[in-house]
């Protein structure tokens, strides 16, 4: 075995850096290192676009080198280099194949300007590839290296890098958070690139880099001591800390949209709305493993009752005119009664079964509202304008950071309800149908209620977020139904973890509003949300923030307290 | 005594195959009574009648003197019986306290708005359910153990977990479907030590499937043979270990000559 290894380590390598160069000439010719390179990471120094090639020949060259634990340094070294040069030589290759024939003809991005980006704008073809091929080999040696470094040392260091990435990629968010400020804005100005869009300063870069790689490698070495120390604390000041921690996040989700001001708040209010769909089915799939590939059509009933019943003039004939507040329990109302009217037939169905079927329902219940023959009622393709905003005490809440505080409420609420079911005895039952239908209900769980039950709460929360989302645009139509909402909300429960509760959270931000303040590279957006999702499937499948973390949570206190060795 | 359960000539077909051909047992309340067969007897298509998983096509089935035919399962184990499985089926990703909680779930009554609004009721219900799932964990000697995921916990664990589930229904009668198979010698001592104590402390009726002779012929009062689905042999171990047609059947007509002879 150990032999056999020994023999084909360099086939492997090459192997891999044939994938990553394959990988990076895909993401050249489809416009994605083109259009990376509008932004600076590093003002002047990095732009997005390099950094999108270095990450893939970081990659391939950091699992090629992997090995086993035993592996020596030198094989991991070469393996490193080998990959990152063959990698590097395919982008050379493109490069010469786009000097010979004209490639444009079929893939539109093989542009002049995607030549300069991968020749580092240099003129003379020959230096250009050496330059590639070296820098390959080069990057794919250093990524080897990182095997040697200790894991507390490397995690932090990645960290760090992640970390200043992301701060450069989101610097506008951070610019526009800090404007209330000035002093302190003008004060750390020198981190960033001089004019817009121009990511972190050299500078900047340096100083995030290094504080985020020592805060973490403190907290991985010291943390547990820290910890330690606060668990020794009376109750009483544990206690008082925890409610500190909760006030300040709760002080800062109160102020944040005059922070945040008009835009970000927007970016929020849609971050949660897809945080309220999310609980919901969070309920339906994560707790009760019922696959609904429909839950749009909760959403959308939820936004057309409240469209029907709030609105105050266009061509419809119903004139109920109700106010907001008055709407708002009848489309709850609304979804849930959907939810037991679709629950009831697909009681006996599973699995991929009931997937289908529910995808059809949301379709159904999208194709009847576009239909002519509820057009008098419900509008058609025109959809229903005017609809009333939500208001507090006479004033209409329509603007973004108004609006923040309802949907603020409805996220909290849902939270609440589904943290307090997550343990109860129907979250429990819930649960034990999940994992065996069969012997949940020889256990005494009455299926159908129980299920009705999921279908209900889910579409409780998915009718919530409608209505809002209905008197937030102050318009429906039907296109604003289609299956992409379900898939995206389910998404989000993937990559956040199954039944998690901050899982769905963290999803919503990742998959809503990262996508949201990229809004220029939106043209990617679902091709690199497939990439995360197999990425995801393949080596965190329980995603970032699994269910069963709440339970260690839960008891760590109990582990410490019981005596060692009985 | 009386008969907490009465099977009346059930009979169960899959398609052309007879698996339980007119089968009538009588199980004597605070028994311990054993059904053995060799594979594919019919068994475990007979336990499966009892809970519900199957509607047998003829004969009918009595607890406690009402028929529960036709009933599903959930109302079935409402009514006082519960099970264990030949392969085991835990709820893998929840604790094993969790597991036991979701046992009770029938003897609990608190509602979807109760939990959300924590209501009192709720909160005490909850408390007590707790402290009952921890006296069974203990019970079965896993009181260390409420917090591990069920899928991480040892075989043997895992197999006492179960039946410690099956109890938390507060059943009648407890049906074990090969409770120590893949037992060690000293394993399946305990569990039949085990078994004894559950039908002695609790007074639970026990309706068990095992292929150790030695379990069976140990603990059992009665025991009832089935082959190819029919009922070739009833009794005491006794009369059991001596029936020409059982050795027969689990050995072949050449070798149980043999032995007889």
């Amino acid at each position: 075995m150990e032999h056999e290894s020994n023999k084909t380590w360099w086939l492997q390598a090459i192997q891999t850096g044939l994938i990553g160069g394959i990988v990076a000439v895909l993401v050249s010719l489809i416009g994605m290192v083109e259009s990376f390179h509008e932004r600076d990471i590093i003002a002047g120094q990095i732009t997005m676009g390099e950094t999108l090639l270095l990450l893939l020949v970081v990659t391939f060259s950091y699992f090629s080198s992997r090995g086993t634990e035993d592996t020596p340094l030198p094989k991991r070294l070469a393996s490193g280099a080998l990959t990152g040069l063959i990698t590097g030589s395919l982008a050379a290759g493109l490069i010469l194949l786009g000097k010979a024939i004209n490639l444009r003809e079929v893939f539109v991005n093989a542009s002049p300007s995607l030549y300069k980006i991968l020749t580092f704008e240099n003129e003379n073809t020959t230096i250009a590839l050496m330059i590639l091929l070296v820098t390959g080999a080069v990057i794919g040696l250093l990524t080897a290296l990182v095997h040697v470094i200790p894991l507390t040392w490397r995690r932090a260091t990645i960290s760090g890098l992640t970390i200043a990435a992301l701060i450069a990629l989101l610097q506008d968010l951070l610019r526009i958070t800090l404007t209330p400020f000035p002093e302190f804005s003008k004060s750390i100005a020198w981190m960033f690139g001089s004019r817009g869009q121009e990511g972190l300063s050299v500078n900047g870069a340096l100083v995030v880099f290094i504080v985020v790689t020592a805060v973490n490698y403190f907290s991985a070495t010291r943390g547990d001591a820290v910890r330690g120390r606060v668990r020794a604390l009376p109750t009483g000041t544990q206690r008082a800390l925890r409610w500190t921690n909760w006030g300040l996040l709760g002080a800062f989700l109160l102020i944040w949209p005059q922070i945040a001001g008009p835009y970000l708040s927007e970016v929020s209010n849609s971050i949660g709305l897809f945080i309220l769909m999310g609980l919901g089915l969070n309920i339906v799939v994560g707790y009760a493993g019922l696959l609904d590939l429909g839950y749009v059509a909760f959403y959308a009933l939820g936004a057309y009752t409240m469209a029907v019943l709030t609105t105050i003039g266009g061509e419809i004939t119903a004139n109920f005119e109700l106010t907001f507040w008055q709407a708002l329990p009848l489309a709850i109302l609304g979804a849930v009664l959907a939810g037991v009217i679709l629950g009831i037939p697909v009681l006996k169905i599973r699995g991929d079964y009931l997937a289908i079927i529910t995808l059809g329902f949301g379709e159904i219940i999208r194709i009847m509202f576009l239909s002519d023959f509820l057009k008098p009622y419900l509008g058609g393709s025109f959809g229903i304008v005017e609809i009333a905003p939500p208001t507090l005490g006479g004033t209409p809440l329509n603007t973004p950071q108004t609006l923040y505080y309802v949907i603020l409420a409805g996220c909290l609420v849902a939270l609440f309800v589904a943290y307090r079911l997550r343990d109860s005895r129907i979250g429990r039952a819930w649960k034990a149908i999940r994992e065996d239908e069969d012997v949940a209900q020889a256990m005494g769980i009455n299926l159908t209620t129980t299920k009705l039950l999921a279908f209900a709460t889910g579409a409780a929360f998915g009718g919530l977020s409608g209505a809002i989302f209905a008197s937030k645009l102050s318009t429906v139509y039907p296109h604003s139904f289609v299956l992409l909402v379900s898939i995206n909300v389910l998404a989000l429960i993937i990559v956040g973890g199954m039944g998690s509760l901050p899982g769905v959270i963290v999803g919503a931000l990742l998959l809503v509003g990262l996508p949201e303040l990229l809004r220029e590279f939106s043209e990617f957006r679902l091709l690199i949300y497939g990439v995360l999702l197999i990425v995801m499937m393949l080596n965190k499948p329980e995603g970032f923030i699994p269910e069963a973390v709440h339970k260690r949570e839960l008891h760590e206190s109990d582990n410490v307290s019981t005596p060692a060795g009985a | 005594m009386s008969n907490i359960l009465t099977a009346k000539t059930v009979t169960k077909r899959f398609g052309g195959l007879t698996a339980v051909n007119t089968l009538s047992i009588e199980i004597p309340e605070k028994s311990i009574y054993s059904v053995i067969g060799p594979n594919g007897a019919g068994k475990t298509t007979f336990f499966n009648c009892i809970t519900g998983f199957y509607q047998p096509e003829e004969g009918d089935i009595v607890f406690n003197e009402r028929s529960i035919l036709g009933l599903t399962s959930d109302q079935i184990s409402q009514r006082g019986i519960s099970r264990t499985y030949q392969n085991i089926r835990l709820f893998s990703n929840l604790t094993a306290l969790e597991n036991i909680l979701v046992g009770q779930h029938a003897l609990l009554k608190s509602t979807l708005f109760g939990s959300i609004f924590g209501m009192a009721g709720t909160k005490r219900e909850e408390a007590e359910a707790v402290i009952e799932a921890k006296r069974l964990l203990a019970f079965v000697s896993l009181a260390r153990k409420g917090d591990m995921l069920a899928k991480n916990l040892p075989y043997g664990d895992q197999r006492r977990l179960e039946i410690a589930r099956a109890l938390a229904s507060k059943p009648k009668l407890l049906l074990l479907d090969e409770p120590t198979a893949g037992m060690n010698p000293n394993e399946t001592e305990d569990m039949t030590k085990f078994i004894r104590r559950l039908r002695d402390e609790l007074g639970i009726t026990i309706l068990l499937i095992e292929h150790d002779m030695r379990v069976v012929m140990g603990i059992s009062e009665k025991i009832t043979v089935l082959d190819y689905g029919e009922k070739i042999a009833e009794g005491t171990p006794k009369d059991i270990q001596g029936n020409e047609r059982v050795i027969e059947a689990y050995l072949g007509r050449g070798s149980a000559a043999q032995i007889t002879a």
